[in-house]
């Protein structure tokens, strides 16, 4: 009965060789009962860089409109696109300007960034409802069904997985979590961004 | 960059949306109106469904309340089309709507609101339908209800629902989900207001 169960859903994100992918469940219910099969919890930031939202769904809305106004601000003063790590401290900032009366949603995020010579390096990270960041090597996991996802993740991630592979891997784990947790599933969306592109695929999955 | 969500799968629909509500006004166990009006139509295109949220305390779901906040969306949408000239698109007026909601929710007295609302887009030629509930929660959909009726008139449009059905047969998945409601709920209601969204405006139907 917390509050951060009221809607359900769960988002995942996991690191590969030069790429990286995030995916989220489809559900949006009020408790028990199922109200849409087609929510959006997963927003692209800038071309390389993904923020999902389990949580509150109310929060999912408002805190995505804030950010969106908190990254135009940033990008027109700066004149450049955000890069992954400074976005994270913004998604992390925002939500602990609300430290005592916080948005009901644990942020995860994943981009790649470029460096100085040339290479991609893959980034992900995941916070807290009051925005305690989580720099993760591997995977990060939110939602619902974020101690299924957990077993599931640490059973089947593997590191420097190619794009179709990390495809694979994400999707099995995000899957086999969500069919066993009540609140999330109904669907699923996955996108893995590489360096030249993003691939975003639409899984079906339990209707139940 | 060039992204845009999935499309959602129940596209392309007919050019119409039916929005029914009963008609009691209720306080506790008492009825105290059977002719109320829940469907507010807030512009040409564009259907309002308030109620209040099932099973919170009387103190919190003041029927004033619904009434209340149903006034001041109508008020300000009709403002936006004087001002402008033109009325607000079904996704903007959902918008504002729930934001008004959203920050309704973390001040010291929320609305207790559940809506639902249902618009034709005059520009894309297409129907919308958003539920919307007393916490800001946001989403389209295909079909919705609220209410203890839901429970049961959300099963049925999962089996019967059709998004190429044509207008009678609309009304007639309608009338199976008032009938289960009429058989199965404990104090059903009596009397539904049916009002239909177009190419054509608003009208109220008689089922």
């Amino acid at each position: 009965m917390s509050i951060m169960d009221q809607n359900g859903g769960s988002v995942i994100a996991m690191v590969g060789k030069e790429c990286v992918a995030i995916a989220s469940d489809l559900r949006m219910g009020n408790q028990a009962l199922g109200i849409s099969s087609n929510f959006q919890r997963i927003f692209p930031v800038t071309d390389r860089i993904f923020l999902g939202m389990p949580g509150l769904a109310t929060d999912v809305t408002t805190l995505h409109e804030r950010l969106r106004f908190r990254l135009n601000m940033y990008t027109i003063k700066e004149e450049r696109e955000i890069a992954p790590e400074t976005f994270a401290h913004l998604v992390s900032s925002t939500l602990y300007e609300h430290r005592f009366g916080p948005y009901f949603i644990e942020p995860v995020m994943a981009g790649i960034s470029k460096t100085p010579t040339g290479k991609y390096k893959p980034f992900i990270a995941a916070t807290d409802l009051i925005g305690c960041l989580n720099f993760a090597k591997d995977f990060v996991v939110a939602g619902t069904a974020s101690s299924k996802l957990y077993g599931v993740a640490e059973g089947l991630w593997e590191p420097d997985l190619e794009p179709e592979d990390l495809f694979e891997t994400i999707s099995q784990t995000l899957m086999n979590a969500v069919d066993r947790d009540a609140f999330s599933g109904w669907g699923c969306i996955v996108h893995v961004i590489t360096k030249d592109k993003v691939i975003t695929r639409t899984l079906k999955g339990r209707m139940d | 960059m060039q992204y845009s969500f999935i499309e959602p799968p129940w596209r392309p629909r007919k050019g119409y949306l039916i929005m029914a509500a009963d008609t009691t006004a209720a306080r506790s166990i008492v009825k105290m109106k059977v002719d109320e009006d829940k469907i507010k139509t807030l512009s040409p295109h564009l259907l309002m469904a308030y109620s209040g949220e099932p099973g919170k305390s009387l103190s919190l779901k003041d029927p004033r309340d619904t009434v209340q906040f149903a006034e001041y969306v109508e008020r300000n949408i009709r403002l936006y089309q004087i001002r402008n000239l033109y009325p607000l698109r079904p996704a903007a007026a959902a918008s504002w709507i729930r934001r008004a909601l959203a920050d309704s929710i973390r001040s010291r007295k929320p609305y207790v609101v559940n809506l639902l609302l249902g618009g034709y887009d005059t520009a894309t030629h297409e129907p919308h339908l958003y539920w919307v509930d007393y916490l800001g929660t946001m989403t389209e959909v295909p079909f919705a209800a609220h209410g203890y009726g839901a429970y049961f008139a959300l099963s049925l449009l999962d089996r019967y629902h059709n998004p190429e059905a044509t207008l009678e047969e609309g009304l007639e998945t309608l009338k199976r989900c008032l009938d289960e409601v009429s058989k199965r709920l404990v104090v059903s209601p009596s009397k539904y207001k049916v009002k239909i969204v177009d190419k054509d405006g608003v009208r109220e139907i008689e089922l």
